[in-house]
């Protein structure tokens, strides 16, 4: 994406929505739905359609687990790392997904297919344990089951 | 005359295949030139049956399950369409003993409708409890809600009734309701099974609440881990404008009520009421001091009615039946039901909802029918990530405010996690520390810096090192975080922390009779 789209996007959406109350996150939403993260360079046009200032902006960002400031992979692979996932074998799990894709939380395979990112519940407890891939939750994973997603999403 | 198939389309049910199956059925249904009619309904909450498809027939709804996507063939063969006996019959549903025990009032509809179908909801006595509302006064509104003893649901327990009366007996020119649901204690989903299941009673639960302290705008604030119920509640929030339910004139009473969805971004502080205020108005999700009350000075600055989703979705049923028809279930002073969520390692975890009363013990065999690898359920953990860890000793405790807070305990929001004799209760509690520091706003020190202290000093636990000098400095640093924290975050993490070292001292190298020195 050139630069001049990506602060269109950003100037379209923060235009349609500013005049909500509490309108930062909406829009922060927006733009993360539009370009997959917040771009730094996106932060002076949304603080100052706003009346704030980039640091008060950049915050928000930053105080959010959701919002991320850089590309995330095509896919992004969070992984239930609460107590109902855990005492049905969620660290095995966990174990498993960071060796299989040879990356940490917080980071991207080297190829860009997927990001790894940690989640405290799904609201999945019932089918321990539960990952998501994208906005799709997974039930009852098993370390063979994971595979076969990643199979599946790299085809 | 085309038969209907019931396929949840609950978030947790599609994540263990309901839509291949829907699908698969569809396609079948096809191929053999059968006229089905597939609705996609929420969970009936018996989450090891998911997918649980159902037939309905004259005598009630049959019940198949856990359907695969490879039975669907059979299923057709054996005539499951009329009733044929099939290896994942379960025969009518509503007799399954798991749902038949259960008091559903707040769940009445929840895996029975088309969640966004505003007519179904309406044919399973949808909306009489706003009929009523919209026929009494503002203050015999409050005054049902009061008497029904209804306590707020999302973990606190604050009687909603004195909630909504401090609302309404403050002037000002905006009011605002918000609903909060942003669920984040692992191990619940009865907030998600509504908004997913039946999204009309949380609707119709917040018109009412508007109209009984004069607020004109409510907001949804829902966790962005719940990208389904974000969906089916905005359908459901069209449907009920585009019918007169919601906007400036409510069912020509001329009041009005808007309901707008908002997305938080992954901070489970988010949950704590005053620190989603501060998300809600776009900033950082910082937890304010008290006072002033929300419902004097709330959001905006504005008195403001907070309630969690199972709270509000229980007041559509108060207002149709009358508070004292929800005070007579219950015991001592936790009235009604409660829907409670059974998770972790259970052979049959899912949604119970019954009166307050119901022994832990009852809940994890009768209903959960132990746990699910086979091993003795050797440590509960009721109420989230900041609820305590309940050793079998305790199991005969019932499900009740007052009885969990004398055991050094919480309620909480009703999740209920078990774990079986592998678990490491050190392990627990380091992770709870860990899920503190991850977790922490940073506005407060004894939860910023405690819990970043209190995993090093868990790590040093964990791995032996100076216990002598360790427990004595994890009980100090506990006792700082639970008497000097400014929310429930930082005060609340020494429950599970503290309960697990003092029920399971062996895991954490500690002999017992060292730890009685």
């Amino acid at each position: 994406m050139t630069e001049p789209t990506m602060m269109q996007t950003v100037q379209t959406i923060v235009a349609d929505l500013k005049d909500k109350k509490g309108a930062l996150l909406p829009i922060l939403h927006a733009v993360q739905n539009a370009l997959g993260y917040v771009p730094p360079e996106t932060v002076p046009t949304i603080a100052k359609e706003l009346n704030l200032s980039r640091a008060e902006v950049h915050g928000v960002i930053s105080f959010y687990h959701y919002f991320r400031d850089t590309a995330p992979g095509k896919h992004t692979i969070q992984v239930c790392r609460a107590e109902s996932c855990l005492s049905l074998g969620g660290k095995e799990l966990e174990n498993h997904v960071k060796t299989k894709l040879g990356i940490d939380y917080h980071e991207t395979t080297a190829d860009g297919q997927f990001s790894l990112e940690p989640i405290y519940c799904l609201g999945n407890c019932a089918c321990s344990p539960a990952i998501q891939i994208g906005k799709d939750v997974y039930g009852k994973v098993s370390t063979a089951d994971f595979d076969e997603l990643l199979k599946e999403k790299s085809a | 005359m085309s038969i209907t198939v019931y396929v949840p389309c609950d978030s947790s049910a599609v994540s263990v295949g309901a839509d291949r199956v829907a699908n698969a059925i569809a396609q079948e249904a096809e191929k053999r030139g059968v006229e089905i009619n597939i609705v996609r309904n929420g969970s009936r909450g018996m989450y090891w049956l998911e997918p649980m498809v159902e037939v309905a027939t004259d005598n009630g709804r049959i019940a198949y399950g856990a359907v695969k996507t490879s039975d669907v063939s059979s299923l057709f063969d054996a005539d499951f369409l009329n009733d044929g006996s099939h290896a994942l019959s379960l025969g009518l549903t509503e007799e399954i003993p798991y749902f038949k025990n259960q008091q559903r009032l707040t769940f009445a509809r929840v895996g029975i409708t088309d969640p966004v179908s505003l007519e179904d909801y309406m044919a399973h006595d949808g909306y009489r409890g706003l009929k009523n509302a919209l026929e009494i006064s503002q203050a015999d509104i409050v005054k049902h809600v009061s008497d029904s003893g209804l306590r707020g649901r999302g973990g606190a327990a604050f009687p909603t009734g004195i909630k909504w009366n401090t609302v309404l007996n403050t002037q000002a020119d905006q009011k605002y309701i918000i609903c909060n649901a942003d669920e984040g204690d692992s191990g619940t989903f009865s907030d998600r099974m509504i908004m997913e299941g039946d999204p009309f009673v949380l609707i119709e639960g917040m018109t009412i609440a508007g109209l009984a302290v004069s607020a004109t705008q409510g907001y949804i604030y829902l966790r962005i881990e719940y990208p389904h119920a974000f969906e089916i509640l905005n359908t459901a929030i069209a449907n009920a404008y585009a019918a007169g339910y919601l906007g400036d004139d409510v069912q020509g009473s001329g009041r009005a009520f808007h309901l707008e969805v908002r997305q938080g971004a992954g901070a489970y502080v988010c949950g704590e009421e005053t620190s989603l205020m501060e998300s809600l108005e776009g900033k950082r999700g910082l937890v304010r001091f008290k006072p002033p009350l929300p419902a004097i000075s709330g959001l905006f600055g504005k008195p403001t009615v907070v309630n969690n989703v199972i709270s509000l979705a229980s007041v559509p049923i108060i207002l149709d039946k009358g508070g004292d028809f929800y005070r007579d279930f219950g015991m001592g002073r936790s009235r009604g039901t409660l829907p409670l969520q059974l998770a972790g390692n259970l052979k049959h975890p899912g949604l119970v909802e019954l009166a307050f009363g119901v022994t832990l013990r009852e809940l994890l065999y009768d209903f959960g029918g132990g746990s699910a690898t086979g091993k003795p359920i050797r440590s509960v953990q009721v109420g989230g990530p900041l609820g305590a860890y309940l050793p079998e000793s305790q199991f005969d405790t019932p499900l009740d405010y007052e009885a969990f807070a004398a055991l050094w305990a919480v309620v909480g929001h009703g999740g209920i996690v078990a774990f079986d004799d592998t678990v490491d209760m050190a392990e627990m509690a380091k992770y709870s520390m860990e899920f503190c520091a991850v977790e922490s706003c940073g506005k407060c020190t004894p939860c910023r810096i405690g819990s970043t202290r209190g995993y090093e000093v868990m790590d040093e636990i964990v791995n032996k090192r100076d216990l002598d000098k360790n427990i004595p400095l994890l009980r100090s640093l506990c006792d700082t975080m639970l008497n000097s924290s400014l929310c429930a975050l930082g005060g609340m993490t020494p429950y599970p922390v503290l309960s697990a070292l003092n029920h399971f001292p062996e895991d954490f190298g500690v002999r017992v009779e060292h730890n009685a020195a």
